[in-house]
């Protein structure tokens, strides 16, 4: 097999327009897509080109002609039957393929456990470069290159990284970060179908089962309340009351990594640098210190609510509203006071 | 004079603080209030070689010596009393075959109770043998091929829980002291059984039992060493248990100051951490100083060991000083926590009951304070 | 079977802080440890060769110093270590560190799984383990939550915020763990002893440049698609309020008013 190599000394010229790399979970589009589509139509007008979609899938023709509401100039539908589900090499050999012969200047993809997962294999098909988990997209006003900025260190420092000399310059965007494009009714744009050379024998790793958990599946990005607790807790049944006070409240559970590292919960649960970040209208912490790592994750929340024993920790610099004393105490008192507020309104 | 760790010393101390964090802090408080063995975490430190610690690769054991035996017993302790006081006692079942066992006994028994996970028990005490072991009123008689005990030891650490137990019996009446003899009785030997489980103040959860021995016949080969080395084979035996003894008193000393230095910064009084008054920094200062001091005490009394070199008085002082800091330390620092120390919700009040123990166990202070004015009197 | 670990020495981010005066990161005291998701994977090859009897190397790249994660994996189980560390090698990004292991990973060779763990909690891309597979050419399943053997393939259990897949593939394959795969064994009392002493120093073997078949084109500084144009610390400016009472449950119902009057309740 040929490797690819970077640093060959390309034109730059040669490579045109801004792709984002669409994902579909369950004949669904993520939200993430809609979010790059946003980012990505922003990028391609900063440098005058052109915005397109690659969607990788079979029988998903639908989905594509809702993708031209967003705003999109294309719609590369790479259509064939062996990438009906999600498969590693399916995804990387054709994406690849298609962006070796087209030559996209810059290419988007999700943050997500997929968009993590083909990246790379992408990139180092492709021969460039690729940044992780970017929070933030910019052009060089200079020379026109993307700047692509991404935490480091737990998010105790931001780095902006460069891809100079390759193309297409490609990052992986962190889900909830970016805002989204608009739905329009008018559909602008055209599909492309492409049908892609792949053989049952590239695809090396074979589905077999689907388990789709039958407890509640956490979705922290979309909620509007986020709840979470950390190692002021002191042990796992605290949990109850975190989840006792995120109903109240109507939000989801979260938690801190020390929480996660202490096996109080699932990792599922995990706000933070290394678990998701969530923009929630109102965030509680409780008996989270704040380190970096974790604020890296809900710092954008509208509302941010700290409770913790220890009045120095972090978290109370970036609260909009603390309170010192034992969460233990304070909590059960949160929810007695939320339940007779709702009682008092029925 | 060197008083760095080695490498290997410095990640054993790193793993055994993880492992007490992880595996012994979250059962401290339930298996002392329900008195419950833990097994699941002598289980775990079965796995990590815990049980295997100063005993030859070749006999199933871990390797390292007396400083390594420190260095973790007295991580468990700053978590778990009653978890670090097993530990301890297992092994001076475990170093005893080490020392006395014949070849055959060793490859024998030590496989088992180093990482076979097999648990140990040392017998010793009677009734009306504390103190004074020479009283010792449990007899072996030999008939034939094996050995008849018949008696009862008491506050026998593990006892109820043990598969092994080395039992200090007389062979011969007559000669009192020197008609001691060490024999290993595997619990499962019918004749042997367990009494009364007692109810005690602190390091609850290592239980300690009672134990019978009914016609209990064993061969005649789990005699350890010769007839008569008894005495001399549970001293030497004690020698070492006081540096383990020792350990566990440092350890719920470090664990206490840990606590109160943790506290004194969270706590707020007169609107300032409680840190910033200088009563209790004073109190930390002396905390802090004492236990410098048993912690090279102790260290200093396993080299002597190690090197082999006389440690009998220096292993009492380390024992003596360091128990009395333990309880000295636990005590100020449930002070320092004020009532919330006087609650079961915080750990402070375990640690001073967990701590007495080691004042008494072992050897009492007084006994100690024999031997090390013996050594110093000549 | 022989299982290959990839494994990063990286600092404790947990512990990392940052000098509010100058602004940057204070790593002085802070702790190097083996990130935590290689210590998964690491966990899981030594399962397979507790039952089956693989043989395990693992493998670090980094300075002289990262030899320390090598003596770990070694005190918990590892037969080997290499530690891939040369000056050439400085400053790579991932796809010259990816072109480095693989080129390590091929010179010990022979191999049937290569573990690493899904992310490193420094840099958190995630990258190198899709890009050591690729440089490989061999498949991979990343975010693993289980696996195990069945017959001669490997029924490998995916992980991710949709659900749980479950994928099967031949050897040699390349997986990257997640927390959720196991939990970790301590090292033994005599695997440190061992493996801090002389003998593991022995069997730690280091390969430079020298020792790997690499195009030095694609490695290093210079052999980066991808450089760091700048670095910064990133500024919070918020006005908190922090709510006083007489006791908790005056707290807490002066906090629940002043949500309700923001309608967040």
């Amino acid at each position: 097999m040929e490797i690819a190599k970077v640093n060959q000394g390309i034109d730059l010229k040669d490579y045109n327009d801004v792709w984002i790399i669409g994902e579909l979970i369950d004949g669904k589009v993520h939200p993430v897509t809609i979010e790059l589509i946003g980012e990505g139509k922003k990028l391609a007008e900063k440098i005058n080109k052109k915005l397109n979609v690659v969607i990788v899938g079979h029988g998903v023709k639908g989905i594509t002609e809702r993708l031209l509401h967003f705003g999109v100039d294309k719609v590369l539908y790479i259509e064939h039957e062996l990438l009906k589900d999600f498969n590693t090499e399916g995804y990387a050999i054709t994406i690849s393929d298609l962006i070796k012969e087209r030559k996209p200047e810059i290419v988007l993809l999700g943050a997500t456990s997929i968009g993590r997962d083909i990246g790379p294999r992408i990139a180092a098909k492709v021969g460039t470069g690729l940044t992780a988990d970017c929070t933030k997209l910019e052009i060089d006003e200079t020379d026109g290159k993307l700047l692509q900025t991404r935490p480091a260190f737990g998010g105790n420092l931001m780095a902006t990284i460069i891809c100079p000399n390759n193309r297409p310059q490609m990052s992986t965007v962190r889900p909830g970060v970016m805002a989204k494009a608009v739905h329009v009714d008018y559909a602008g744009g055209e599909i492309e179908v492409i049908n892609p050379k792949i053989s049952k024998d590239d695809l090396r790793v074979k589905l077999i089962d689907k388990i789709v958990s039958g407890k509640k599946r956490v979705n922290l990005i979309e909620a509007k309340v986020v709840v979470s607790g950390g190692r002021g807790l002191k042990e796992a049944s605290g949990f109850r009351l975190i989840q006792e006070l995120a109903e109240a409240l109507g939000g989801e559970v979260g938690s801190s990594r020390a929480a996660v590292d202490a096996g109080w919960i699932e990792s599922p649960h995990q706000v933070g640098q290394t678990g998701t970040t969530v923009r929630p209208d109102l965030y509680v912490a409780c008996g989270i210190s704040g380190a970096i790592q974790h604020q890296a994750g809900m710092h954008e929340s509208k509302y941010i609510i700290a409770i913790n024993k220890d009045k120095n920790a972090p978290i109370f610099e970036i609260c909009d509203f603390g309170i010192v004393g034992d969460l233990y105490e304070i909590v059960p008192a949160m929810i007695e006071a939320i339940n007779e507020k709702h009682f008092l309104e029925i | 004079m060197d008083f760095n760790f080695s490498k290997s010393e410095e990640v054993i101390q790193k793993v055994a603080r993880e492992f007490a964090e992880k595996e012994v802090a979250p059962l401290a408080e339930e298996i002392d209030r329900e008195g419950r063995y833990p097994f699941e975490t002598f289980d775990k430190m079965v796995k990590c070689g815990f049980t295997g610690i100063a005993v030859p690769v070749e006999y199933g054991g871990s390797g390292g010596d007396d400083i390594t035996k420190i260095i973790v017993i007295s991580e468990i302790a700053k978590k778990c009393g009653a978890t670090a006081a097993i530990l301890s006692i297992h092994a001076v079942f475990v170093q005893t075959v080490l020392k006395f066992g014949s070849e055959e006994q060793k490859q024998k028994y030590l496989p088992l109770v180093t990482s076979g996970g097999k648990k140990t028990a040392f017998a010793l005490t009677e009734p009306n043998a504390g103190s004074d072991a020479a009283t010792v009123k449990t007899t072996a008689v030999l008939e034939g091929d094996e050995y008849v005990l018949n008696g009862t030891k008491c506050f026998i650490t593990g006892g109820n829980v043990a598969d092994y137990v080395v039992v200090f019996a007389s062979t011969d009446p007559s000669k009192g002291v020197k008609g001691l003899s060490a024999i290993i009785v595997p619990t499962s030997t019918p004749g042997f059984s367990v009494g009364k489980i007692e109810n005690k103040m602190g390091i609850r959860a290592s239980q300690t039992a009672e134990i019978i021995f009914d016609n209990c016949r064993v061969p005649k080969k789990n005699l350890v060493g010769k007839e008569g080395q008894g005495f001399k084979i549970a001293m030497i035996g004690l020698d070492g248990a006081r540096i383990g003894v020792a350990a566990q008193a440092l350890g719920l000393a470090e664990g206490a100051l840990e606590e109160s230095v943790s506290y004194m910064k969270e706590r707020v009084q007169f609107g300032k951490p409680i840190a910033a008054l200088q009563g209790l920094q004073w109190y930390i200062a002396e905390m802090a100083t004492k236990i410098e001091c048993a912690r090279w005490m102790i260290y200093r009394a396993a080299y002597l060991k190690i090197s082999g070199q006389p440690f009998t008085k220096e292993a009492a002082m380390a024992k003596l000083n360091a128990s009395e800091t333990a309880s000295f330390v636990t005590n100020r620092a449930l002070q320092i926590h004020g009532g919330y120390g006087y609650m079961k919700d915080y750990p402070l009040e375990r640690m001073v009951r967990d701590a007495k123990i080691t004042e008494i166990y072992e050897g009492t202070s007084e006994i100690h304070k024999v031997v090390i004015s013996r050594a110093v009197l000549g | 079977m022989r299982i290959i670990v990839c494994l990063k020495q990286v600092p404790d981010t947990n512990e990392v802080r940052i000098n509010q005066e100058t602004g940057t990161l204070i790593r002085d005291g802070v702790p190097s440890i083996m990130n935590p998701d290689d210590k998964n994977a690491l966990e899981a090859a030594l399962r397979f060769k507790d039952e089956f009897g693989a043989e395990l190397t693992a493998v670090s790249m980094g300075p002289p110093q990262a030899k320390d994660v090598l003596k770990e994996a070694m005190a918990m189980g590892a037969d080997e270590g290499v530690l891939i560390s040369d000056r050439a090698f400085g400053g790579s990004d991932t796809w010259a560190t990816a072109t480095i292991i693989a080129a390590a990973i091929e010179k010990i060779g022979n191999y049937d799984i290569v573990f690493c763990g899904r992310q490193a909690i420094d840099g958190d891309t995630a990258q190198v383990g899709p890009e050591i597979a690729e440089f490989l050419n061999i498949p991979q399943v990343t975010y693993v939550k289980n696996a195990k053997f069945e017959g001669d393939k490997l029924e490998v259990v995916r992980y991710t915020e949709y659900g749980e897949y479950v994928f099967e593939v031949a050897t040699p394959v390349l997986l990257t763990a997640i927390k959720e795969l196991n939990d970790p064994r301590y090292p033994t009392i005599k695997g440190i002893n061992e493996a801090y002493g002389d003998k593991g120093e022995e069997k730690i073997r280091v390969f430079g440049i020298g020792d790997l078949v690499v195009d030095s084109t694609q490695i290093g500084l210079k052999g980066s698609p991808t450089n760091v144009y700048k670095s910064f610390v990133p500024v919070k400016n918020k006005v908190s309020e922090i709510i006083d009472g007489n006791n908790s449950k005056d707290k807490a119902n002066t906090l629940v008013m002043k949500l309700s009057e923001l309608n967040l309740i």
